[in-house]
């Protein structure tokens, strides 16, 4: 089904630059040279031989200080993202089926939700909540399913009105056959694609919250948390800060690549198999 | 083998195409992208101020071909091969620019759905006369003057005022007109009307065409008329080209067509829909019973059932007729319980169905299925066809693994459909299969009673033809009464053995098919049959003289 040579090149870019931070995330420990907090040499040595990327502020070896980072970052973003997508997709979805008063109640609440800027509010909980990696994947997951509620939602009432919907309903089946098995199928294609989108969001957010102090704790760091500790040498002319700042932006490309190339491939709406 | 019917072509020859080939590119699942020929080497002339009717299913490269006349090739299709002379030069020799001063200048184009085809934020007037000023052929004043008269023409209401409003605001009848007088304003030689009734109703699209035909008349604009209904066509076209796969398949005057068809296709065409259906008397108690139903929408505030009392009887047939609007489909959602009614009571097997669908008893809801105009939308598009009737099977018979199969491959086996559709989706079937399927899984519930809401109007005649049969066949064997919905008479001839006439939300006409279908007739059902396209030249103004009323959609 899945056609290697019409794949275009931009998907492939974005694929195995996906793949590979991946490969970092999952085996960090494995392929990096040096442990995480250990200091190898000089503060903000340059690169060389031993240090690949050069040492940071304190001098720890930068790439594997980048490898753990690339793992927490990716750790919590995926897990934020799960939780976003599980949480925004099934209560968007019941509030498009069951409709009426529910469906009134979740959306205003959503709609108070997203009227105070992610950002502030993410600060506001995370400076009252204790630092840790589980609220911290709690806050992202909640704030950004406001997001996919909406989206779901709308995609939902879309199908729900539709004359299969209808059928299964005369059938007498249950929410749970009218949300997975005939809904979800369908909504999936716009779903996957914003699945992308939401996941760079959760590291841009995360990166965000880690440069205000906020994010992951010291001694572990995330790109955002790199970037902020290694902030102060720009001003000498040491590049340490905009290699996490790179992977980021890296991050977010590629994987918007491959985001884009799954919304092209699913977008033929006639259903059955998607073409190749 | 078809004859060219009139001369050889002369100096008043407007259009004169010649072995167009029209190609498209298609990706088929899982196979390598292929090119199909859709028009294989056709060809035909048009005299000025002729009609030629393209007829054919679907498929058949009518719209296809009609298109090519303004060298227009819809989503992706080539014209490989041929020449489309208009006027004297090939078009499709003239550039982009050269072909944009033909489009809306000399050729014209009503499409089949002005609903659609209508930007709705815009008003009428701006659009009707929108290529009349384009082309420099008039000024503004002068354009809206000649479209105000063109709409007098096409008797619409209020003339001089109806351009100010918004496609919304008319109805589906008025707009296809407004859409001819779009295409009249900037005075063409040629205009091509792609299935311009087949949306409407048989009571407006009888106005509809004397409207054409009047306008036709009067202008001697050229046309090119497509549509799948032969009867339609006999009442405008000079000639008449029959179109299959593509293929010419016969070419003659209107009357030989229908008159004395010299292929076999155009005889299944002509003769299509004589289903002999004899009616079966009602005996015993009625399988479902409803009893003076009010149902309306927005809490109440629209009424569109008024005292609906109908009565079916076990392996019978009720058809319910009437025009769009009447509340035929209402109906069968007040009985499926979607639409609970506010008054009157539906009995069922001698019980009382609970109004609202979410109290009613699995077995209630498994006795009574249904099926369902669009085909294409009543199935989910990710199931495959195993799944979409095997659901039924697992859901009220708690059925598995083989015998699940089994009984669906049984099941294909009664639509006259084999084992191989069974990793079908339902984009990789036809029309006539998909509507199959949603039969099959209607009756994979071994119901009592399936409601058929309009399950012939989206298909081609001879496709309905066919599952039309199979619904009578099935009735047979599996002793199921049918609620027929649909506005075509001639579905409820070959079907019915009661019929109920529908109208503004009342049941006008309601007894045994022979009674309802033997006058005296009340005015609403003499409209409605004398509406009813026959086969025959001269039967629109014959009809048109002899009605009593006026259609509610007019």
């Amino acid at each position: 089904m899945l056609d290697l040579k019409r794949i275009p090149i931009g998907a492939w870019i974005g694929l195995i630059l996906t793949a590979l931070f991946l490969i970092c995330a999952l085996f960090a420990p494995w392929l990096a040279p040096h442990g995480n907090g250990e200091v190898v040499g000089d503060v903000w040595a340059p690169m060389s031989a031993q240090n690949w990327l050069g040492t940071d502020n304190l001098g720890r070896d930068l790439l594997s200080r980048m490898i753990y980072g690339a793992r927490i970052t990716i750790f919590i973003a995926v897990l934020a993202t799960a939780l976003s997508f599980s949480l925004g997709a099934i209560l968007g979805f019941t509030a498009a089926v069951v409709g009426g008063w529910f469906d009134t109640l979740m959306s205003r609440f959503v709609d108070l939700l997203m009227s105070i800027p992610t950002l502030i509010f993410g600060l506001v909980v995370l400076s009252v909540l204790p630092s840790t990696v589980a609220t911290l994947i709690l806050v992202m997951g909640l704030l950004d399913s406001t997001r996919v509620y909406r989206l779901s939602r709308a995609v939902a009432v879309d199908i729900n009105v539709m004359d299969f919907v209808e059928a299964a309903k005369l059938r007498g089946e249950g929410m749970g056959w009218i949300i997975f098995r005939e809904i979800l199928p369908n909504a999936l294609s716009p779903l996957v694609s914003e699945l992308g989108l939401r996941f760079i969001y959760a590291v841009l957010f995360l990166s965000a919250l880690s440069f205000l102090g906020l994010g992951v704790q010291p001694p572990d760091a995330d790109w955002g948390g790199m970037v902020k500790e290694n902030k102060d040498g720009i001003v000498f002319g040491i590049p340490a800060a905009l290699i996490p700042a790179a992977a980021i932006a890296l991050l977010a490309i590629s994987v918007n690549l491959v985001a884009d190339w799954v919304l092209n491939r699913t977008a033929d709406l006639k259903g059955g198999r998607g073409n190749g | 083998m078809a004859r060219r019917p009139t001369g050889n072509p002369n100096s008043d020859t407007l259009l004169d195409i010649r072995n167009l080939r029209i190609e498209a590119r298609v990706y088929p699942p899982g196979e390598q992208p292929k090119t199909v020929t859709l028009v294989h080497d056709v060809s035909l002339s048009l005299k000025k101020g002729k009609v030629l009717g393209l007829i054919g299913e679907s498929g058949a490269g009518k719209s296809t071909i009609g298109l090519s006349s303004m060298a227009y090739g819809r989503g992706g299709v080539r014209i490989t091969g041929g020449e489309v002379v208009l006027n004297g030069r090939d078009i499709l020799k003239l550039g982009s620019g050269g072909i944009r001063a033909v489009r809306g200048r000399e050729v014209c184009y009503v499409a089949q759905s002005a609903a659609a085809a209508f930007n709705p934020a815009h008003k009428l007037m701006d659009q009707v006369v929108e290529a009349t000023l384009l082309h420099g052929v008039a000024s503004r004043g002068e354009a809206e003057k000649r479209a105000r008269a063109l709409f007098r023409k096409l008797s619409l209401p209020d003339p001089d005022n109806i351009g100010s409003r918004y496609p919304h605001q008319v109805s589906g009848g008025q707009l296809q007109r407004v859409m001819t007088a779009m295409a009249l304003c900037s005075e063409p030689d040629l205009i091509v009307f792609d299935e311009p009734t087949t949306a409407l109703d048989v009571t407006t699209q009888i106005d509809v065409l004397a409207a054409i035909k009047d306008a036709i008349r009067d202008t001697h604009v050229a046309a090119l008329y497509i549509t799948h209904d032969l009867a339609v066509v006999a009442q405008v076209a000079d000639e008449i080209m029959v179109l299959r796969h593509g293929r010419m398949v016969e070419w003659g005057g209107t009357r030989q067509i229908i008159k004395e068809p010299r292929q076999e296709y155009t005889n299944a065409l002509v003769s299509v829909n004589e289903i002999d259906h004899e009616e079966h008397v009602p005996k015993g108690t009625p399988l479902l019973s409803v009893s003076e139903v009010t149902a309306a929408y927005g809490g109440g505030a629209v009424k569109v059932l008024k005292n609906v009392s109908v009565d079916i009887h076990p392996g019978q047939t009720l058809a319910v007729v009437g025009e769009s609007g009447s509340g035929k489909s209402t109906l069968a959602r007040a009985i499926t319980g979607l639409l609970p009614p506010q008054q009157g009571s539906v009995t069922f097997d001698g019980r009382r169905l609970s109004s609202r669908l979410a109290d009613r008893p699995k077995e209630d809801l498994r006795q009574l299925q249904m099926i369902y105009q669009m085909a294409d939308v009543a199935m989910n598009p990710r199931h495959t066809v195993g799944t979409i009737i095997g659901r039924p099977l697992e859901f009220y018979f708690g059925m598995r693994g083989r015998e699940r199969d089994a009984r669906v491959a049984e099941l294909l086996d009664k639509i006259e459909m084999g084992k191989g559709f069974l990793d079908r989706y339902p984009a990789e079937l036809s029309g006539g299969q998909k509507q199959r399927v949603g039969i099959a899984r209607a009756l994979a519930a071994k119901p009592k009673l399936i409601i058929c809401d309009e399950v012939t109007s989206a298909l081609d005649p001879l496709v309905a033809n066919g599952i039309l049969k199979l619904l009578l066949e099935l009735q047979q064997e599996e002793k199921v009464a049918y609620l027929f919905i649909t506005h075509d008479l001639a579905t409820v001839r070959s079907i019915a053995d009661a019929i109920a006439v529908m109208y503004r939300g009342e049941v006008v006409r309601y007894g045994p098919k022979k009674q309802v279908l033997t006058p005296p007739f009340d005015a609403y059902t003499d409209l409605l049959l004398s509406s009813v396209p026959e086969m025959e030249i001269g039967w629109l103004e014959k009809a048109i003289a002899g009605r009593r009323m006026q259609s509610a959609g007019n």
